[in-house]
């Protein structure tokens, strides 16, 4: 399963469907939703957490957190 | 006078909403708390045009109407309540320029409630360099709202948003999206059950119990004839709520809001290169922590002993002027050394709220969360443990609220629970003072002072005793918990110089008013029960005369055999001598054994304690540790404050939950008792058997 979790610095994604129950909801008002764009920014040091930007706000989430939101990777041009 | 109208300043957190507050109310604001709880209530006056005046209340920070912690509660049960007296008559909602998107989303819900809503843009200043243009006129229109493009940094707009809220009555109170299309069927149910009340009200009350569950639903459960949603079922439907007000707001910017792009390239991907690189983000990080301890420790203690002198001379001088009585002892010897134990802590928790609140308003404060969220984790902590870990030096009871915004139960409780172990400001005067008295003043290898390193030791000590204790905490703890970690990544920002300057005022004063009513209170009671006493002491001057008969002492030296004679027999040093037995084992004699159970209202009372029970009798102009210099082990005829008992001591404050202020909140944020009892006697034991291991150690 593609995540978040798999991008790789300076990738991004476009966010799928997840599981509300998995996901707290205070990140959905964040802008983490379905169809908006993911970027990953930089991870701290031993890869965890993850400094992203989600629909155009800067945020930190853990990786355990990541992984359970599928993507679908934007192919650089 | 007219009556004032209410207006709320509402926003996420790093809007800058408090900056916009400062600029409206100036220094006419008072901060205050929430009754029964500890949010902080920050309210004040501005003035408008024609004499009108507003009542301004700023609320805490939140991303949203769905509360997820006790502050976000806050705003949502005041914009509930119409009846409160606080229900703003008029809303202005603090949006940041570049973070607009996801702002906005507050400000939605905000309408959704038919509150007259004004939507304040600030940081405007930065559209330009960031090059950002927005259409105004028709972001008006499409959010039903009047917008103030506003800089509190430059100062910039506050006329225009002030002739808006003056002008609040025009305000459209439409919605700007129907909330009801998430579940149209739902909905409908709900407005059948509940004819005269606001749809989205209703909803907010509903959704309020599956996250926080505070809001009273008396109403809603008197209509039997409505069956609600599954909480899951709810949890799915604020999903569909968020995801549509995201699709109308990337709508509504997609035709107001242009940034090219081309110019973004800035300010925080350079220093977050530099501040959150593997290496040097931690070098950086613990250069910062140590120049905040230099402040701490050797900046702050020229004013620190400019006060004591100043309180010693100034009990002195009160003395000699005003007439002799007991009123004028009770000034003396035991108000004024107790109030000198208080002001004396100025500078350092000044100096400790100046960097902190430096390093919240720049930004650096989440690279910091950020940085050592993976390191904490380790022992059952959150990278957000990182900012009370560091608040609590100054004081455990803002950093055990600092806790809240961490979203894991467990880690915050395990965060609460340990904070007290760091070395927090209250211990620094009895660390100074000892440390002053038992470590010699020598340097090692010619340039660290041996002094410096020892309290350096402690402070070390405080955290080591806070980390290991989380990482055992964190094994026994059997508390499942949803892990969930969201920081937001603010832009960098140079800290306003009258937002820091106010929250060092603020804070500082709070501290010296609360830990003031204490200290002045301990060192009344103090004074009372060490200058009365029963039996014998009323007859001190005469038994003391008997006994000395045959040693042909000098007036002066029975004076002082009288003094210490009548000490032993007041009230206090009854109660002393009874704990005696006790501390003996520790090095200590009755009256450290009396400071110490003082201290279990606050550790700061040990040397304003010590400074009553010393002075009471004595006419000399000394400072506190002079005299604790030349306080002599009956049983040896050495100081009393040796090496051995020096280092006892320390121990024992570094470990002993010695402050009633720190329980009361650690009640407060974990509502039950056994936490802070919990606290109470297992750092207290800890505290004893390591002061009682090293005493009989290096005796």
């Amino acid at each position: 399963m593609i995540t978040i979790a798999s991008l790789k610095k300076g990738q991004r994604g476009i966010i799928k469907e997840f599981s509300v129950d998995v996901v707290p909801l205070k990140l959905l008002e964040m802008g983490c939703l379905p169809g908006n764009e993911v970027a990953l920014v930089q991870t701290a040091p031993f890869q965890d957490p993850l400094y992203l930007n989600i629909n155009g706000s800067h945020l930190a989430i853990r990786k355990e957190t990541a992984a359970q939101i599928r993507i679908e990777i934007i192919e650089n041009e | 006078m007219a009556k004032q109208f209410n207006v709320a300043l509402i926003g996420n957190p790093n809007t800058g909403k408090t900056s916009v507050f400062n600029q409206l109310t100036g220094l006419n604001q008072q901060v205050g708390n929430y009754p029964g709880i500890t949010v902080e209530k920050k309210q004040g006056v501005c003035k408008l045009a024609r004499g009108v005046k507003a009542h301004i209340l700023d609320l805490p920070g939140t991303y949203s109407l769905n509360a997820s912690s006790l502050d976000e509660n806050v705003v949502i049960e005041l914009l509930l309540n119409k009846n409160d007296k606080d229900f703003p008559e008029v809303a202005v909602v603090i949006t940041d320029v570049e973070n607009l998107k996801r702002n906005l989303l507050l400000f939605t819900q905000i309408k959704d409630l038919g509150i007259p809503t004004i939507l304040a843009v600030n940081m405007a200043d930065r559209m330009k360099r960031k090059a950002i243009s927005l259409d105004i006129e028709l972001l008006e229109e499409r959010l039903e709202t009047k917008i103030a493009l506003i800089s509190s940094r430059k100062n910039e707009g506050f006329d225009y948003l002030k002739e808006l809220i003056t002008n609040y009555k025009t305000l459209s109170v439409k919605p700007c999206l129907n909330a009801s299309v998430i579940a149209p069927e739902y909905f409908d149910r709900l407005r059948k059950a509940f004819p005269n009340q606001d749809l989205y009200k209703l909803w907010l009350v509903i959704t309020q119990d599956v996250n926080f569950g505070k809001l009273d639903r008396q109403e809603m459960s008197s209509v039997a004839s409505f069956k609600t949603e599954s909480i899951s079922n709810l949890k799915r439907l604020q999903q569909k709520e968020t995801i549509a007000r995201y699709q109308f707001i990337n709508g509504v910017l997609k035709e107001t809001l242009t940034i090219d792009t081309a110019n973004a390239k800035d300010l925080r991907s350079r220093l977050d290169r530099v501040l959150m690189h593997k290496v040097w983000g931690y070098v950086i990080f613990i250069a910062i922590l140590m120049l905040i301890f230099q402040a701490i420790f050797d900046w702050s203690s020229y004013p620190m002993d400019l006060i004591d002198s100043t309180f010693a001379s100034f009990g002195e001088w009160t003395k000699n002027n005003m007439p002799a009585g007991d009123f004028t002892n009770l000034i003396a010897e035991g108000i004024i050394p107790g109030l000198g134990g208080i002001v004396i802590f100025i500078p350092q928790i000044a100096f400790l709220f100046l960097f902190i609140s430096i390093l919240e308003e720049s930004g650096y404060m989440s690279r910091v969360v950020f940085l050592m969220d993976r390191v904490m984790r380790r022992f059952g902590l959150s990278g957000k443990s990182v900012v009370p870990l560091i608040a609590g030096t100054a004081c455990a009871i803002p950093a055990i609220m600092a806790t809240r915004n961490i979203e894991n139960w467990k880690e915050r409780l395990i965060t609460i629970l340990v904070t007290p172990f760091t070395t927090c400001s209250a211990r620094l005067p009895v660390y100074l003072i000892i440390i002053a008295l038992v470590i010699p003043d020598q340097r090692v290898l010619g340039i660290f002072s041996l002094q410096a390193l020892t309290l350096m030791f402690l402070y070390l000590l405080g955290f080591g005793a806070a980390i290991f204790s989380a990482y055992l905490l964190d094994k026994v703890l059997k508390i499942k918990s949803k892990t969930f970690f969201v920081v937001e990544m603010p832009n960098y920002k140079l800290p306003l110089f009258k937002n820091v300057a106010i929250t060092v005022i603020e804070k500082t004063k709070s501290f010296v008013v609360g830990a003031g009513k204490i200290i002045l209170a301990i060192s009344i009671i103090l004074w009372v029960l060490a200058s009365y006493g029963p039996g014998n002491f009323n007859k001190a001057s005469e038994i003391v005369q008997k006994q000395e008969i045959a040693n042909n002492l000098t007036q002066v030296e029975l004076d002082q055999k009288i003094a210490s004679f009548k000490l032993e027999n007041s009230y206090i040093g009854h109660i002393g001598k009874a704990i005696e037995p006790a501390v003996r084992p520790l090095g200590y004699d009755w009256k450290i054994g009396i400071a110490l159970v003082s201290s279990f209202a606050a550790r700061e009372v040990f040397v304003g304690t010590l400074a009553t029970i010393y002075s009471v009798g004595s006419d000399e102009e000394e400072t506190i540790k002079n005299r604790m210099a030349a306080e002599i082990n009956p049983a040896n005829g050495k100081p009393l404050f040796n090496f051995a008992s020096g280092v006892s001591l320390l121990l024992f404050y570094a470990f002993a939950m010695q402050c009633m202020s720190t329980l009361a909140i650690v009640k407060r944020e974990t509502n039950s008792w056994k936490w802070p009892m919990w606290q109470l006697f297992v750092m207290s034991a800890i505290a004893y058997v390591v002061a009682l291991g090293a005493y009989q150690f290096l005796k």
